[in-house]
């Protein structure tokens, strides 16, 4: 297991917004379903340590987030929602401050920003100031950029928000194939058609998970919008096997197919 | 070595954020040199300063208030740049540097150090127009005072920090200043000395003794002439402790207020 998390629950003040939460994730793609407000972001902001929890443990790659913490964050890269890019630096100088901060520096930096840059097939606007690239361009390079210290577990954090259709698809699919080459990536929406049949699919609702399991097997690909807004419609408590164990799939019959 | 690569590498961002926006030296030089030019201008008739140490002879007001323009420099600047975290343009970034594999007290410091660095630039070009306005200045006071500097800058980025990490209802700047920067401005020695402030009000008076910022602009005074103020580098080193402890505390994964942001 790459990732796992076990019984992590977190609160603000009188809110619950995680109870429980516990999943393993192997190599490949593993989509966070939830709608806004079910614990997506509390989920990101303890597993990249922006905050800890009472109660739980994080594991990336083999180590313990609280333990060492910082062996566990040198084995992720993530990408958040908001853009984290400077603007008015170029292209490069971005992924070389990156680098940087991952311990990088001199020719293995360069070389690794020049591997990031010819994946994106960006090499010739380097010296671009990111101010210049359109949203999409932008997206990838931070998904170029959170990989450049070669990180085990990739997060990202509803990345596709305020992308046109055509850039979204081309994200989703390129990080799909991140995850084909054996790449572990966790990858958080809200959009079900973000999530392919062959995902691994986690729904949260409410600070809880409802199911973990191969999305094919939670509902069938064209009903699974349908299977999503059932499970997210009912209060929490009502969702079947949730309160006893969290990991239990919803019988894909619910679902209005 | 980790460490290193990665304070280089922030001191070297904020350095090229800093070229790049030129508009921003401008900027931050226009205030202190609008009391210079107009302020001081019209108080030198109205004030009347009487010898007192560092300086060895009667000084003019624009003299006098020079070094606690630098002060405003590093206050301005202090506040401005920590505080950006909280707003949302920045801070994405802060989470970005976060999630760096090393401790959080030297990721915020070396956010501190590069956030400080800008100020001395913006010092050295503020005393340089000084000189030029024709303010009776020691040329070279200036070099002397980058210590002096340097740890005013550290002191109130890390108030800016602390701040930044426990006040969420700071929606703009403007609250920043009302609170935070107004009063401890006006309520040291940067406009008027001490002893006539205690002219006016003995308690007022006392509170700007109190003031961390009278401390560091004292301290700043007596550096431009060659002179350490050891009281003042005290409670300046005291001051930074405090607030540095409680940006630290403040931003800790476990106690602080980061889960907010989330």
């Amino acid at each position: 297991m790459t990732l796992s998390v076990h019984s992590l629950s977190f609160r603000y003040g009188a809110k619950q917004a995680l109870d429980q939460v516990s999943f393993d994730l192997s190599p490949g793609f593993t989509a966070l379903l939830g709608p806004n407000g079910a614990g997506k972001s509390t989920l990101f902001g303890l597993l990249t340590r922006l905050f800890t929890a009472p109660q739980g443990q994080i594991t990336v790659a083999g180590h313990d987030l609280a333990r060492s913490p910082r062996a566990a964050l040198a084995s992720m890269g993530v990408v958040f929602q908001q853009p984290t890019l400077d603007l008015d630096l170029t292209v490069r100088r971005n992924l070389l401050y990156f680098a940087a901060l991952h311990g990088l520096s001199g020719r293995t930096a360069e070389t690794r920003t020049a591997e990031a840059l010819a994946r994106l097939g960006m090499a010739e606007r380097a010296a671009e100031p990111v101010r210049n690239l359109n949203g999409g361009h932008r997206r990838r390079m931070e998904i170029a950029r959170a990989l450049i210290h070669r990180p085990a577990v990739l997060l990202l954090d509803e990345p596709t928000v305020g992308l046109d259709a055509a850039a979204r698809q081309s994200i989703v699919a390129h990080v799909h194939d991140l995850a084909a080459d054996g790449l572990t990536v966790l990858w958080a929406t809200h959009l079900t058609d973000e999530v392919r049949a062959t995902d691994h699919l986690l729904i949260l609702h409410q600070g809880r998970l409802l199911a973990d399991a191969r999305a094919e097997s939670i509902a069938p690909p064209a009903s699974l919008q349908q299977a999503f807004l059932a499970l997210t419609a009912a209060p929490v408590h009502a969702a079947p096997g949730a309160s006893s164990s969290p990991r239990a799939s919803p019988q894909p019959t619910q679902a209005p197919t | 070595m980790i460490w290193l690569t990665a304070l280089r590498a922030i001191l070297h961002r904020e350095a090229l954020r800093f070229i790049g926006q030129k508009g921003r030296l401008v900027a931050a030089l226009v205030r202190p040199l609008v009391w210079l030019f107009i302020f001081a201008a019209g108080f030198r008739a109205a004030l009347g300063l009487s010898i007192t140490p560092p300086y060895a002879t009667y000084v003019t007001y624009d003299t006098y208030i020079v070094p606690g323009l630098l002060g405003m420099i590093c206050l301005f600047n202090g506040m401005q740049s920590s505080l950006s975290l909280v707003y949302d343009r920045e801070m994405g970034s802060m989470r970005l540097l976060l999630t760096a594999p090393l401790p959080r007290w030297w990721l915020l410091f070396a956010k501190l150090l590069a956030g400080t660095l800008v100020s001395l630039l913006q010092c050295l070009a503020f005393y340089a127009t000084a000189l030029l306005w024709g303010v009776n200045l020691p040329a070279t006071g200036i070099l002397l005072a980058l210590p002096a500097l340097l740890l005013t800058g550290l002191m109130l980025g890390a108030l800016g920090l602390l701040l930044s990490s426990l006040v969420r209802q700071l929606e703009n700047f403007a609250g920043v200043m009302n609170f935070v920067i107004f009063p401890m401005f006006f309520l040291s020695s940067a406009l008027y000395p001490l002893w006539k402030m205690a002219e006016a009000s003995p308690h007022l008076a006392r509170a700007c003794a109190l003031n961390p910022f009278t401390q560091s602009v004292e301290l700043i005074r007596f550096a431009l002439y060659g002179q350490l103020n050891l009281p003042a580098l005290g409670w300046t080193g005291l001051a930074l402790a405090i607030f540095a402890a409680g940006a630290v505390w403040g931003y800790d994964p476990a106690r602080g207020q980061m889960k907010a942001k989330a």
